[in-house]
């Protein structure tokens, strides 16, 4: 790092040169190439397919691959998969030479700057299955009106209850907290020698599903309207506070975890706030811990959470558009999407798979209920910016004043709209 | 000398040498061209348009917008300015305390390795070496795990009582930490209120997180092996002349390395100072592999944030900006070290203990004049 080669800098320069010369023999240099980026008009061609997945593990990279190949099989067409190290620079790079993955992963934060330069094929209205998606991931997935690309599955926060703790202290399933006061008595209960009642990762990933149960979010649901510094924002952000101070609910930092499910496996907290991938850490890393999920409690305007969902993209500048549409309608059928949950956890984006999924996972079924009333986070382009910021600043929450943290984030998300 | 070259050129025999010397040089000229001066004009282009991140940066759709991006990186009141700032801020204490500590510790064990009583010099010279030649990736990793709560750096610090820091979770400033310590837990209202950058000035000055002292620790830890390795080179270099005429003079060994090899030194400071001043202001891969900038973007450094602007928000007009601001800083800063290191001329007093003669005189006219004040 201290070594005087200009490392970032010729690393930088070795992409840009590579994108130039890939543009260079590539697809030449004007115009938006082979497509013209309407609606309903795919390209088509025989070349093969490449799907770019930003990987959990081998588990997620081979069930990826065998529902590929299984399509290629039956479709003649070739695919192949690349499990990316770094999705987001990997992509990056294929934009920019003209070369991209035909079918890639795409998060929530990515889609807006994809969408705004033009690299991504806004295909959403022409999927067969497009109403058997949840509306609100559908929503996440809009971008300036247009429904860019088919989510993939998605994820919820609940809260996660260490059943011995639980009965430790002399609790029943009658006391699982259905509001925010039944919470907050129970965490004091919880709180005891080595552990306290809630520990949760200290951002607005986890801190945001207090939002939506006062009625609030940062922003409205298309994104195209601060909310920030809402009283019902406020609010959350002052019950939060008080149980902060309380002592009974503590950041995973703050506890020497690294996440709350880190925190909540070692037993130091008795309750977390955390998604559906919590079980597979707790059975790789924690197998003796017993839990059970439960849906989070209401707040003054009723149930809430915080559901984070990927999509699969396609790109515009995709020369076999046609085929990529039909590989994604396999991707997201039924069938698929059930085989990726057994692979590795992640709940089905299609009302028609959830019947299934719930009896597979019937200890889960608080995740997947919470489509009904679950909330996306802000996907306007920069969004995740903000977001980290507040992180910082939620960080200091117990000391902080709410209102002032919410304002300076009302104030930079405002600035993203102009 | 030119006339000599044009007649030679004539004349047969060296004919030709031109076209040889260009085709000889011409890999290197053409990989440096393709490589680092094409890209960086590109980049210099990007950090002047509002090229998105698709396609050629140089096709029709992409438009001048002047100065657009780097107004929003300097003075936009934004995000995009205040991250900026914090990026800066980070950056210049860590190089504030990297370059002066890694220099004095390289020095230290340079003299200590170079002593010709000291037995098995070989083996400390490979020890101290050795973190410079691992790869710093690894050194990361292994970083986070003895600087984790639980890990190894806090279990000794626990054996003294001292309950160690958070440490890569810990955005609070040591400054900011110390005064804590006095009760001073709020800036004046003079520091807190004006700011630079987007960054209040009590932030400014609120030192390097802990979570960066770290990574100041894991620099020193990891570069001085390798400054230490140039130093040996020149202290070899110097001849025992000078200090023996020293020793004889009376010179002790704590003067003898203030007053004699370190002058000679000089030229060998300098480039460990360069070195060290443009490596640690482009750090980037401990915070790729370590921190990402949390927490708090307190280890978010320009040269990262370069690099998030442009592949993870797609602002790849500021990500551009960035990088040419940030080698401006450098070369500002290069040439601040160069004018403090400049060779001095022997000031008038000085000299006057090394030339009796002259001293003799001047102290004459020094008399002269001073009897005169007094007569008057």
């Amino acid at each position: 790092m201290q070594r005087p080669t200009h490392r970032w800098l010729a690393g930088g320069a070795v992409a840009v040169a590579t994108a130039l010369a890939l543009t260079a023999c590539g697809s030449g240099f004007s115009g938006s190439g082979s497509s013209d980026g309407a609606s309903g008009k795919l390209t088509s061609s025989d070349k093969a397919l490449t799907v770019m997945i930003g990987s959990s593990g081998d588990a997620e990279t081979a069930a990826v691959k065998s529902a590929v190949s299984d399509w290629s099989k039956s479709d003649g067409t070739k695919a192949s998969v690349i499990a990316a190290s770094d999705l987001n620079q990997q992509l990056s790079q294929g934009f920019a030479a003209k070369k991209p993955a035909d079918v890639f992963y795409l998060s929530t934060d990515a889609l807006a700057g994809y969408a705004s330069n033009g690299s991504l094929l806004a295909y959403g209205d022409q999927l067969s299955n497009k109403s058997d998606f949840y509306p609100s991931l559908v929503k996440s997935f809009t971008y300036d009106g247009k429904f860019y690309c088919a989510p993939k599955d998605f994820s919820t926060l609940q809260l996660i209850i260490n059943t011995d703790m639980w009965s430790a202290a002399g609790l029943t399933d009658s006391d699982i907290p259905k509001t925010w006061d039944q919470l907050q008595a129970v965490v004091k209960k919880l709180t005891g020698a080595g552990h306290v009642g809630l520990g949760i990762s200290g951002e607005y990933a986890r801190i945001g599903s207090f939002m939506t149960q006062a009625g609030g979010n940062l922003m409205n649901e298309d994104s195209t309207k601060a909310t920030a510094n809402s009283d019902a924002n406020v609010k959350a952000l002052d019950y939060v506070k008080t149980l902060l101070n309380d002592g009974d609910l503590k950041y995973a930092k703050d506890l020497g975890a690294g996440w709350g499910g880190e925190a909540f496996g070692k037993g130091l907290a008795a309750m977390t706030i955390e998604g559906n991938w919590i079980t597979g850490a707790l059975k790789s890393d924690f197998p003796n811990v017993k839990y059970k999920v439960a849906e989070l409690p209401e707040g003054p305007a009723g149930k809430g959470t915080l559901q984070f969902t990927n999509c699969w993209g396609i790109a515009a500048d995709s020369p076999n558009q046609a085929a990529a549409l039909k590989l994604v309608e396999k991707l997201t059928s039924k069938d698929d999407q059930l085989a990726f949950s057994k692979a590795f956890g992640p709940m089905p984006s299609i009302k028609s798979a959830a019947d299934a999924w719930k009896s597979a996972n019937p200890e889960l079924v608080p995740f997947l209920s919470a489509a009904d009333y679950a909330k996306g986070v802000p996907t306007a382009k920069g969004s995740a910016d903000v977001v980290t910021d507040l992180n910082s600043k939620l960080e200091s929450l117990a000391t902080g004043d709410p209102k002032t943290i919410l304002d300076a984030t009302q104030k930079n998300l405002e600035a993203l709209l102009k | 000398m030119s006339k000599t070259t044009s007649r030679s050129r004539r004349s047969g025999i060296r004919r030709g040498e031109a076209a040889s010397g260009w085709l000889f040089t011409a890999p290197v000229i053409i990989l440096l061209g393709v490589f680092l001066v094409v890209p960086v004009l590109m980049a210099l282009w990007v950090s002047f348009s509002d090229w998105g991140g698709r396609g050629s940066p140089f096709s029709s759709g992409v438009n001048f917008v002047g100065f657009d991006n780097y107004s929003a990186i300097l003075s936009g009141g934004g995000l995009a300015e205040q991250d900026f700032g914090m990026s800066l801020k980070n950056n210049a204490w860590y190089v504030v305390l990297v370059v002066p500590i890694q220099t004095a510790v390289a020095l230290g064990l340079a003299v200590l390795v170079n002593r010709a009583i000291l037995r098995g010099r070989g083996f400390f010279r490979t020890a101290f070496y050795f973190p410079s030649v691992t790869s710093s990736v690894a050194i990361t990793v292994l970083w986070l795990f003895l600087f984790s709560t639980s890990g190894a750096v806090n279990k000794v610090l626990s054996w003294f009582g001292i309950n160690g820091p958070n440490w890569f979770n810990d955005p609070s400033g040591i400054v900011h930490n110390f005064l804590g310590l006095f009760g001073v837990k709020n800036g004046p209202s003079a520091l807190t209120q004006n700011s630079l950058l987007g960054v209040s000035w009590w932030d400014w000055l609120g030192g390097p997180s802990v979570a960066m002292s770290a990574f100041v620790i894991m620099a020193v830890f990891t570069t001085s092996g390798t400054f230490m390795l140039l130093f040996i080179a020149a202290l070899q270099n110097l001849g025992g002349d000078i200090t023996e005429a020293a020793m004889m003079d009376g010179a002790n060994g704590w003067q003898r390395f203030w007053r004699i090899t370190l002058p000679q030194l000089r030229p060998t400071l300098f480039t460990v100072l360069t070195l060290g001043l443009i490596g640690c202001w482009q750090v980037f891969d401990v915070i790729y592999t370590g921190t990402k900038g949390a927490p708090g973007k307190t280890t978010l450094t320009p040269a990262y944030l370069s690099y998030k602007s442009s592949f993870i928000d797609q602002d790849w007009g500021q990500g551009a900006a960035i990088a040419f601001i940030l080698f401006v800083v450098i070369v500002v800063f290069t040439i601040f070290q160069r004018w403090v290191l400049r060779e001095r001329g022997v000031s008038k007093r000085r000299m006057r203990l090394y030339q009796p003669s002259i001293t003799a005189a001047d102290e004459a006219r020094t008399d002269n004049a001073d009897s005169k004040g007094a007569l008057r």
